[in-house]
């Protein structure tokens, strides 16, 4: 049985694998997104909230893109917070709370809404080969799906096996089936694979939490949207309450370590650190006597509860006992154990800058499966495979990010050259140029390469032309105003009376001066609207830092525009270090400016293969 | 594109030393020393004067075109005499002007590349850089700084990688139960830093230390024979030498030329326990001075163990050779032209693996690195609003330091946030 031909096939219907598909379809490619049912399309396993300190970054370069993360968070979210709302907008990141059932509905509708896009039930259990080339896939009914370029984004499923206590179990995550034989077709394509674990809280149900003696905390008074698109929430808005653990809960976890999947010795995969199961915060962090728990729940209208900051693998009664030892939670029933799952991902050094397997032509993997975690990193990653196997389908240029542009530049930079020894999550400290990648100008970086690529719908290309036509006015006019140290006194601001004048955007960079004080001197600055008037203070905040960076930048992308082609013979370099050969040949970098981040690189070792990539070219011209 | 500079030859006996820059600014720095342009590519005499008017050397400069010089871009060759004080000051200047730096070990070669002005040589030489300059390059860089700064420089770096683990964990974790106010903590740490890297600069920047050219402190236990074999070397009665031990209170100096660099010998007192208070600075001094020296002669009585610690390089020698049949003597002069020849090679050893150069880039490295750190504690004062532009400072603090506390990446900022801070919601 054959289906019919396809551009690009996505495997996988979770995060990466609905903006990869959809981000294939937005390219004009005929996209075919195979799911086990129907209803996984956007289900969220995890937590039920989106963004965060550079994850919500990532959220809003994926909206930039017209990517569909951030309209969907925004369509579901329950609670709006931007974090370090107090501090610089560079550091500034919007989260929201989501309602699990209007993410998925709202993701299906969107996936049933795209043109190209047509969706597919079952499961792959298979590549198409042909050679050492995926043509596509087959399902589990034994249909062939033939297509140029395929997608795998199967999140955990690689071999997955679910740990409660010394229950273990394959899965994915809870009631779904592993795929073992893709497992093993992978397996044979002699990739490096490794093995991370994460873990989940227990689910409670909170008709019988005691909520009247806890902490509630709300959302935003004037929530903060994902999308340059999204005007105001949706859905009714709820709070999150907050509760401790206690020394008993501590007594409690430490009486039943042994018991823990952890820590009896079943678990070999290595987990986040930033994302410690209790066991481990109550072992690590022994002086503590009390660690906070977040109650969000997991939508308007189910009980759901999601304790975040408890995830465990120890047997379900002992769960029962802890979570029943914490304020508020002293009825509390569960309605789904919480669990650790293992599972296998590939080295993503195994991939170029695009997604692709670099020995594997046509296979492109996003998501978990490259040693990554959160929604966002998987839809950042889907985004980036799904634009790129369009475009090999179309046989168009590749797409890349560059981590001068975006936090998904840095993510792929990172990944790719530097592999990962837990699951890799986003910070904002990963960005060396964080004070130019910020979330609010994240369209501003990047709309117009969608816009160039074609994959932007009328709106937002309205919704974005305004805005810069406005930013454009607004700077011309804060340029073309200067004031004399005098008129600047004269409204209470003290600058050195050097008689030179300051031109109003200069002004703004200074502490505390904003356009509204600059305009008791120029009233045309008090006209500008609030949203422009506002990132046009935010430029000017950060101004002299961004000269500086962007000169980084531009010597950056010096070194990014030489490419070093894939073939390319480390090893006969003369003069290098065994050591380094080693690394280089590892690594395999695909530019100057990759090799140069390789530790122990050195200023000449990079000439050196320059001078190589010289003579290459030069022979090639012969 | 930055103008970056170098010294292109060896100084010491050669006579002359060729100081190169090239870059879009190299023209105007010939301007900025040495008054008019000469015409490209003929050589031509110019006074160079500092910044400050200081008379620096009688020069022969030449300029070469973009497009025609061995870089491909605007070049100055300067051709001045070839002592270390001259060459140094005039690194400094160079290093002064805004838009110049010094080259990286490879830089020029890496524009000739890019320029399309290969010379297949230039990248033969590349090979052997590589080889040695890592290695070497640390090295120099923690010679050149005083006494037991392989742990100094590694306290800078655990205090400045501390500070950044804060302000980024307030940043990234916010919304975890971490420090809300790390000012404190932060301010401390920087400020202990900064005092260090200025007490570091001051030393590297005394006027008299760029005059003096070299140090060797000759050190060793009282009654050493130290003062004598001084007064042997100097061919003066500099240091007052008696048979009485702890005749010599303070630090004595004396300059002299050997292999034709400038050197200033050293007389310590000798290094002992005392309870003559005035002896007891002198033995202070004594001990700050010799560990702060390019290098130490360490004159050792024969069947004991030197008493200072002996660096790498250091040369180690049994005093009163006269009467111990071997080692050194300022008596009758025994060892002495060994010892003069072994000084002589170390220095020269320092001055060719580009010892100036890079003394240098280290004190830019320390001046730029020191003026964010001040200026992430000026942003303290502002509190947390600004911990961002705070966090920024120190991050390009610790950049400008690389090449003194080694790399610093995210992961070891993350390192340090995990294992101080519960994270994990």
């Amino acid at each position: 049985m054959k289906h019919e031909t396809f551009d690009v096939v996505v495997v996988g219907g979770g995060h990466a694998g609905t903006e990869a598909a959809t981000a294939s379809a937005r390219m004009g490619a005929r996209t075919a997104l195979v799911t086990l049912r129907l209803q996984d399309l956007g289900v969220m396993s995890c937590n039920p909230a989106i963004g965060g300190l550079g994850k919500g970054h990532l959220v809003r370069e994926i909206d930039a893109m017209d990517g569909v993360m951030g309209r969907i968070a925004d369509a579901a979210g329950i609670q709006f917070r931007l974090l370090n709302r107090r501090k610089g907008p560079a550091v500034q990141g919007p989260r929201a709370q989501a309602d699990r059932r209007l993410y998925a509905e709202a993701m299906q509708a969107e996936i049933a809404g795209t043109e190209n896009l047509q969706v597919i039930e079952g499961e792959v259990v298979d590549f198409l080969m042909s050679g050492e080339r995926v043509d596509g896939v087959v399902l589990g009914d034994g249909s062939e799906i033939r297509a140029n370029s395929t997608v795998l984004t199967s999140g955990t499923f690689l071999r997955g096996v679910i740990h409660i206590g010394d229950v273990q179990k394959p899965g994915g995550r809870m009631g779904d089936r592993p795929s073992v034989r893709l497992a093993d077709r992978i397996k044979d394509m002699d990739l490096p694979i490794g093995r991370l674990k994460t873990g989940t809280p227990p689910r409670l149900d909170g008709r019988t939490i005691d909520w009247s003696g806890l902490d509630m905390q709300p959302g935003d008074e004037d929530p903060v949207m994902f999308s340059f698109l999204s005007p105001a929430p949706q859905a009714r808005q709820i709070s999150c309450g907050i509760t401790h653990t206690t020394e008993r809960t501590h007594d409690i976890i430490r009486d039943n370590l042994s018991r823990s999947a952890m820590y009896g010795g079943h678990i070999e995969g290595v987990g986040p650190r930033y994302c410690p199961s209790i066991e481990d915060k109550v072992v690590r962090f022994a002086d503590k006597t009390s660690h906070q728990v977040f109650l969000e729940p997991e939508g308007l209208d189910v009980p759901t509860i999601y304790p975040n900051g408890i995830s465990t693998s120890l047997p379900q009664e002992i769960q029962e006992e802890y979570v029943r030892s914490i304020p508020g939670l002293e009825k509390v029933e569960i309605m789904q154990p919480g669990y650790a799952i293992e599972y296998d991902y590939v080295d993503p050094r195994a991939l170029a800058g695009t997604l692709r397997l670099r020995d594997v032509e046509g296979l492109y993997l996003a998501g978990q499966i490259n040693g990554t975690t959160g929604y966002e990193e998987a839809a950042a990653q889907g985004l980036v495979a799904g634009l790129n196997a369009a475009a090999q389908a179309q046989d168009r240029d590749p797409i890349k990010f560059s981590r001068t542009e975006s936090y998904i530049g840095v993510m792929l930079d990172d990944l790719t050259t530097r592999g990962v020894s837990e699951p890799y999550r986003m910070f904002t400290s990963r960005a060396e140029f964080r004070l130019s990648l910020r979330a609010d100008n994240a369209d501003q970086r990047l709309t117009p390469k969608a816009i160039e690529l074609g994959t932007v719908s009328d709106g937002r290309r309205c919704t974005y032309d305004d805005k810069m036509a406005r930013l454009v006015a607004g700077r011309e006019k804060l340029d073309s105003v200067s004031f004399s140290p005098n008129q600047l006194r004269s409204i209470g601001i003290n600058v050195n009376q050097d008689g030179a004048r300051r031109s109003g955007f200069q002004m703004l960079s200074f502490k505390d001066v904003g356009l509204e004080t600059l305009a008791q001197l120029d009233e045309d600055l008090g006209n500008l609207d609030v949203e422009t008037g506002a990132q046009l203070e935010r430029e000017a905040l950060y101004a002299n830092y961004l000269e500086r960076q962007a000169r980084d930048v531009e010597i950056l992308k010096k070194d990014e525009a030489v490419e070093i082609p894939a073939g390319f013979d480390f090893s006969a370099l003369q003069g290098l270090s065994n050591e380094l050969k080693a690394k280089l040949s590892r690594t395999r970098p695909e530019t100057i400016a990759q090799a140069g981040r390789i530790d122990g690189m050195t200023p000449a070792a990079l000439t050196l293969i320059l001078a190589k990539l010289r003579q290459h070219s030069r022979k090639d011209a012969v | 594109m930055d103008t970056i500079f170098a010294l292109a030859s060896a100084v010491g006996k050669a006579g002359v030393s060729v100081v190169r820059v090239s870059g879009p600014l190299a023209w105007d720095a010939v301007e900025r020393l040495g008054g008019p342009l000469p015409h490209p590519r003929m050589a031509s005499v110019r006074r160079l004067v500092s910044g400050n008017g200081d008379f620096l050397d009688e020069a022969l400069v030449l300029i070469f075109e973009e497009g025609a010089s061995f870089t491909g871009e605007c070049v100055a060759e300067f051709q001045v005499h070839g002592s270390v004080a001259v060459v140094q000051a005039l690194l400094r200047e160079l290093g002064e002007m805004p838009g110049l730096r010094g080259a990286e070990p490879g830089e020029f070669t890496r524009r000739a590349l890019e320029n399309e002005r290969l010379d297949l040589s230039q990248v033969e030489a590349l090979a052997d850089l590589i080889d040695s300059e890592t290695e070497q390059q640390r090295r120099q860089a923690l010679r050149m700084l005083t006494g037991a700064l392989g742990t100094r420089v590694g306290d800078w770096r655990e205090k400045i990688l501390r500070a950044v683990s804060l302000l980024e964990v307030t940043i990234d974790f916010v919304d975890e139960e971490v420090p809300v106010d790390v000012s404190d903590e932060v301010r401390d740490l920087l400020r202990s830093v900064c005092e260090d890297i200025r007490r570091e600069l001051h030393g590297l920047e005394s006027a008299e230390r760029v005059r003096l050219g070299f140090e060797v402190a000759i050190v060793g236990p009282p009654n050493a024979g130290k003062s004598t074999l001084l007064n042997y070397l100097a061919g003066r009665d500099a240091a007052i030498t008696s048979d009485v031990a702890g005749t010599t209170r303070d630090v004595i100096e004396v300059r002299m030329d050997i292999g034709g660099l400038a050197v200033t010998l050293l007389d310590t007192a000798g290094l002992r326990e005392s309870d003559d208070s005035v002896e007891q600075i002198g033995v202070a001094r004594a001990r700050e001075r010799a560990s702060a020296a390019d290098l130490r002669v360490h004159l050792v009585p024969e069947g004991d163990a030197p008493m200072l610690e002996v660096s790498e390089g250091d040369i180690v020698v049994t005093a009163k050779g006269d009467r111990a049949g071997e080692g050194v003597s300022g008596l009758t002069g025994l060892g002495v032209p060994e010892l003069l020849s072994g000084i002589e090679a170390r220095l020269v050893e320092e001055v060719q693996g580009a010892g100036l150069a890079s003394r240098e880039r280290h004190r830019v490295a320390l001046a730029e690195g020191l003026a964010h750190l001040e200026q992430a504690q000026v942003l303290l004062e502002d509190g947390l609003d600004v911990y961002d532009v705070t966090s920024e400072e120190v991050r390009i603090a610790l950049r400008a330091l690389e090449q003194l506390v080694g790399h610093v990446d995210v992961e070891q900022v993350l390192d340090h946030i995990f294992s101080s801070f519960c994270i994990g919601k």
